[in-house]
């Protein structure tokens, strides 16, 4: 029991505090600690996906300027960027860091209910990133097959690193969801036992909804993946034939029969696809306390978000062959998935509307935080369109495989959460260190981010109509025209120019830790437990000798009669503080 | 409020630049008009949604910002609106929907008078198959291919024997006929897309695939492989040409089937012997070459190779570009070859001369970086040069190292390869670019030297 918070106990003497720094920074079975490691080693390996991105940006724009990048080296990045970012960085960030971080400060509870698998989990994740950095140092170099890894080609003569480095990238993702099944039973444990008293799951805030229910999803899809990787592995180094029909690689007769590549596919869009509500879905649940703190009201049609989750995370289990409207499967597929990934735009649509109805009649404070929330909404309206575009199966057959799918999806699972990642990151930056975040940094951050993202990606998308592919290492004889060349170089330096300024939230993050002005308890005045913490940053064991008791919903801002424009979770109803719009009982 | 202004003018600068952009669909050449129709259906739509919420938000932004003595609303719920937004989405969805669904049952549906054609897709280039006059295609099996039988067709089987294959890049295609295109892949998954023709497919290994179109305007398009297939990808480039069904007709006659192709007769090495010997003037009796008469090695080059080389000389495919002297010298050579059966009789012989030792070095580079280089060329010309016949990609080892680098030299100026039939050239041009200067192209060629 040493170093362990019970999740839901009052009793104070259980806590047997680490003294240690080994056990209390390293060793740690603290989530927020935790979360920190998470997430200062998802910034670092997502740091390397970045520069990745730009070595691919570096050759589009300029072609034939950078002798250092061949076509292996081109294709290696682009399919490490993709890999890194999903899952490496924003999967194991949203659910490791910010999971981790909020779901016990939001729920009311000590901690994660299983610390030391929640410990495990983190140094598995660590082991999964130093797998998957090994890779890059095997001979070949690491996997060019693009991050959907699609078979035969990934372990094929032709493809970079087709021996060792898609062997090292199979392995790293088998240990990664290791990692995050452990992670993940905890967390979906944490919120369904560990809730303190009065915290009704209608009460919870949206972004411990949207971690929990991408948690499940995560639970449900990564399995798929998992086993596509044991097969494929299986198919690279011992000759299996899951995925691996027989084939004349490079004029050799065929080594294998019988295999399906599009098996492959199929389990792997089964998982990818959940990915990316996997993704979002903890960003639209955090971006909803953001505009709702920031805009001193409350989320507009809170249940209905709730459901909306939970229908789009049904959903997204039901619409993956969108991704293959073109890969050769049965064409009469696509009625079906047409439909249902149609379908999944209804509940999506109304969660922005009600999102731009939270600011509606709002007091809004236009803080780092909602600057950020605000851009997400509008690149998330413009990446979300684009989706019924791709989502048709006949809109989708001219533009698959060209720039109008990149510029989509980065949109819609890159830009949008990433920027709530930044707006989170200025938001519970003051209760993770105590101190504020640099303002003017944080405004020129967000300036350029935003409209340097805008600048990469709207124009993207018109490369893709005019039926421009990606995922070429060179545009030479085509009948596209000269211009295409260079609107590819003006995406570039927007891109260089975006990756720099994420120098400045480095330097904010370091320089605020040491320099930013001390933040007190609850700068935002908001309303959510997190912020209610006797100690700030909060201790071990989260509440001291007691726990909170929630008396009402998360939103309680500008309750008319109120003293104050917002009554936090765990003030119980008096003569300032009505009893308000909360659902359920108290208890 | 800058924020406000911002959001406005992102909105308005997006249509505009929508308005304005000179980028958009290729102009149409087949009778898929309505999938563009989607496409606009769908701009329209979205574009409304994109403008409305978004300046709604702005305008929110400006009207609701903080001031002293402001407060917001407090009313959680607004069921009548949020059912009425409910409704008005799933109809927008209905509407995109709907008319996506009847044009994709057009795709599913293909009309019983369409021709078939198969493409097949390898790493990194393209060959066609057509059924010739019984109308069907004769069986294949992987195990079958070969340099001889690239296509694995069944020789047992009848409906094989007049198939017509087509080994050059080009897809001939009669202008106002649907054609049901059956796709398959010899290798890795590949995708056969023609952005003019708007319908695309991926070919996967161990099945066929297909889609349908009709052609309908005359002109030569590209063809792009957009399913990642290996490091030339972005270099594996076919050809369509939509022509009048007279020339098309034509065309097709002239092409050969698979019956003729298995009845030609191989190389006779004995009777290549008399032709070699005016080859032997320059690159001497052995086939070992000579720098001083600028006559490459050719002993231990590949066969298929120096047959299409030859061809290649006699249809001015190389050898046409007057800045390439040597080139010039030796097409009038080829054309001393009487006919294709004396080229295959020539390519016999060179083919039953020894190998020899490797040529002599005669240029001096950085083996260590050379090597590094080099991994790019391996891919197709194979790890220790050897060349491969799967991906066009002659012998490189042992070769004569002067020749290497003029030919590296010819590629990336644009003296070899350029011409439009030569599509292998074309690919090594592509790829030569991989090496970004004179010492480059010095130090891959000393690593072959050590190969």
């Amino acid at each position: 029991m040493a170093y362990v918070a019970m999740a839901d106990r009052d009793d104070p003497h259980a806590l047997h505090d680490p003294q240690s720094f080994v056990t209390k920074y390293i060793w740690s079975q603290d989530h927020k600690v935790i979360a920190i490691q998470y997430g200062v080693t998802a910034i670092a390996i997502g740091l390397v996906a970045l520069v990745l991105s730009l070595v691919m940006r570096l050759q589009l724009g300029f072609p034939h300027a950078f002798s250092l990048i061949a076509p292996t080296d081109y294709y290696q990045a682009i399919t490490m960027h993709g890999m890194i970012m999903v899952i490496y960085l924003l999967t194991a960030l949203f659910l490791g860091g910010f999971g981790n971080y909020l779901i016990p400060l939001m729920c009311g509870s000590r901690d994660m209910v299983f610390p030391y698998l929640n410990m495990v989990s983190y140094w598995v994740y660590l082991l999964a990133v130093i797998v998957l950095v090994i890779g890059f140092f095997v001979p070949g170099g690491p996997t060019g097959a693009g991050w959907t890894l699609y078979p035969p080609q990934a372990v094929s003569k032709g493809t970079p690193g087709a021996t060792w480095g898609i062997v090292c990238m199979l392995i790293s993702l088998g240990i990664f969801i290791v990692a995050f099944t452990m992670g993940g039973l905890n967390y979906v444990t944490t919120v369904l036992q560990a809730r303190c008293r009065g915290m009704t799951l209608m009460r919870m805030p949206l972004s411990v909804w949207g971690i929990f229910t991408a948690t499940i999803l995560g639970l449900l899809a990564f399995p798929a993946l998992l086993v596509s990787a044991v097969m494929m592995t299986l198919d690279s180094t011992v000759g299996t034939s899951f995925f691996m029909p027989a084939m004349v690689s490079m004029g050799h007769s065929p080594t294998h029969s019988g295999g399906s590549p599009l098996l492959f596919q199929h389990l792997f869009w089964f998982f990818g696809h959940p990915e990316v509500y996997i993704v979002a879905l903890p960003a639209f649940g955090i971006v909803s306390d953001l505009l709702s703190t920031h805009a001193r009201r409350h989320i507009f049609g809170y249940r209905m978000m709730v459901w909306a989750i939970l229908a789009i995370g049904c959903l997204s289990f039901v619409v993956w062959a969108h991704h293959m409207y073109v890969s050769g499967m049965n064409p009469y597929f696509g009625f079906f998935f047409a439909t249902t990934t149609l379908i999944i735009a209804v509940p999506t649509a109304l969660k922005v509307y009600n999102w731009v109805l939270t600011l509606w009649r709002g007091d809004i404070h236009l803080t780092v935080p909602m600057l950020f929330a605000i851009g997400f909404i509008f690149t998330f309206i413009h990446g979300g369109l684009t989706g019924l575009f791709l989502g048709n199966v006949t809109v989708d057959v001219p533009l698959s495989a060209t720039y109008f799918v990149v510029a989509h999806f980065h949109m819609v699972m890159g830009v949008s959460p990433i920027l709530v990642v930044f707006g989170a990151v200025y938001h519970w930056y003051p209760k993770i260190t105590g101190k504020m975040m640099n303002d003017f940094l944080g405004r020129l951050h967000f300036w350029i981010t935003f409209l340097g993202v805008y600048a990469i990606y709207l124009p993207m998308h018109y490369l893709g109509i005019l039926g421009v592919p990606r995922r070429y290492y060179a545009y030479t004889t085509t009948d596209f025209p000269q211009s295409v060349q260079e609107l590819n170089r003006a995406i570039t330096i927007s891109a260089l120019i975006v990756g720099a300024a994420q120098l400045i939230l480095l330097y904010n993050l370091v320089y605020s830790l040491f320099r930013g002005k001390p933040s007190g308890p609850n700068p935002w005045r908001a309303t959510t437990l997190e912020w209610q913490t006797p100690d700030t940053p909060p201790h071990h064991g989260n509440w001291g000798p007691k726990l909170p008791v929630v008396y009402r919903w998360a939103y309680d801002y500008s309750v008319p009669g109120a003293s104050d424009d917002f009554i936090p979770q765990n003030v119980p109803p008096g003569p300032t503080a009505p009893a308000t719009h909360g659902h359920g009982s108290d208890t | 409020m800058p924020l406000a202004i911002v959001v406005v003018l992102l909105v308005v600068g997006s249509v505009v630049f929508h308005i304005l952009s000179p980028w958009w669909f290729l102009p149409i050449a087949s009778d898929w008009g309505m999938m563009d129709n989607t496409v606009q259906l769908t701009f329209w739509v979205t574009g409304f949604v994109f403008v409305a919420v978004n300046l709604f938000m702005a305008y929110s932004i400006v009207k609701f910002r903080h001031r002293d003595g402001h407060k917001a609303e407090y009313r959680p719920e607004d069921k009548k609106l949020e059912w009425w937004l409910t409704g008005i989405t799933t109809l927008g969805v209905a509407a995109l929907l709907t008319p996506g669904l009847f044009v994709w049952a057009r795709f599913v549906t293909v009309p019983p008078d369409a021709s078939i054609v198969e493409v097949m897709g390898q790493q990194w280039n393209w060959s066609y198959r057509y059924p010739g006059n019984d109308g069907a295609l004769g069986a294949t099996d992987p195990n079958l291919i070969s340099p001889e039988n690239p296509f694995g067709i069944d020789p047992n089987d009848a409906k094989g024997q007049d198939d017509v294959l087509v080994q050059s890049q080009d897809l001939h295609l009669p202008i106002g006929k649907p054609v049901k295109v059956l796709l398959r892949s010899r290798d890795v998954t590949h995708q056969f897309a023609v952005p003019q023709f708007r319908v695309k497919m991926d070919m996967v290994p161990g099945m066929v695939t297909y889609f349908w179109f009709k052609p309908t305007k005359l002109g030569t398009y590209n063809v792009l492989c957009e399913q990642l297939c290996g490091i030339a990808h972005f270099a594996m480039r076919g050809r369509v040409v939509v022509e009048e069904q007279k020339d098309y007709d034509a065309w097709l006659a002239a092409q050969s089937t698979y019956a003729s192709i298995a009845a030609t007769k191989a190389g006779d090495a004995s009777a290549g012997a008399a032709n070699y010997a005016v080859c032997s003037a320059c690159h001497g009796a052995d086939g070992q070459g000579n720098p001083a008469m600028n006559a490459p090695k050719l002993a231990g080059q590949e066969g298929w190779y120096l047959a299409r080389q030859l061809y290649g000389f006699r249809h001015g495919l190389r050898g046409g570009d007057e800045k390439d002297t040597y080139g010039q010298q030796m097409a009038p050579m080829a054309m001393s070859l009487a006919d294709e059966t004396a080229v295959r009789n020539v390519v016999a012989y060179i083919a039953s001369l020894p190998a020899g030792d490797n040529a002599r070095q005669t240029l001096a580079g950085n083996v260590a970086r050379g090597k590094a280089l080099y991994v790019t060329c391996g891919n197709c010309h194979g790890d220790k040069g050897e060349g491969v016949w799967a991906t066009n990609a002659p012998r490189l080892a042992g070769m004569s190292d002067w020749y290497l680098k003029r030919q590296l030299e010819n590629f990336k100026s644009g003296v070899r390869g350029a011409h439009a039939d030569d599509f292998p050239g074309s690919q090594m041009a592509f790829l030569s670019s991989v090496l970004h200067d004179d010492r480059a192209i010095a130090d891959v060629v000393a690593y072959l030297g050590t190969l």
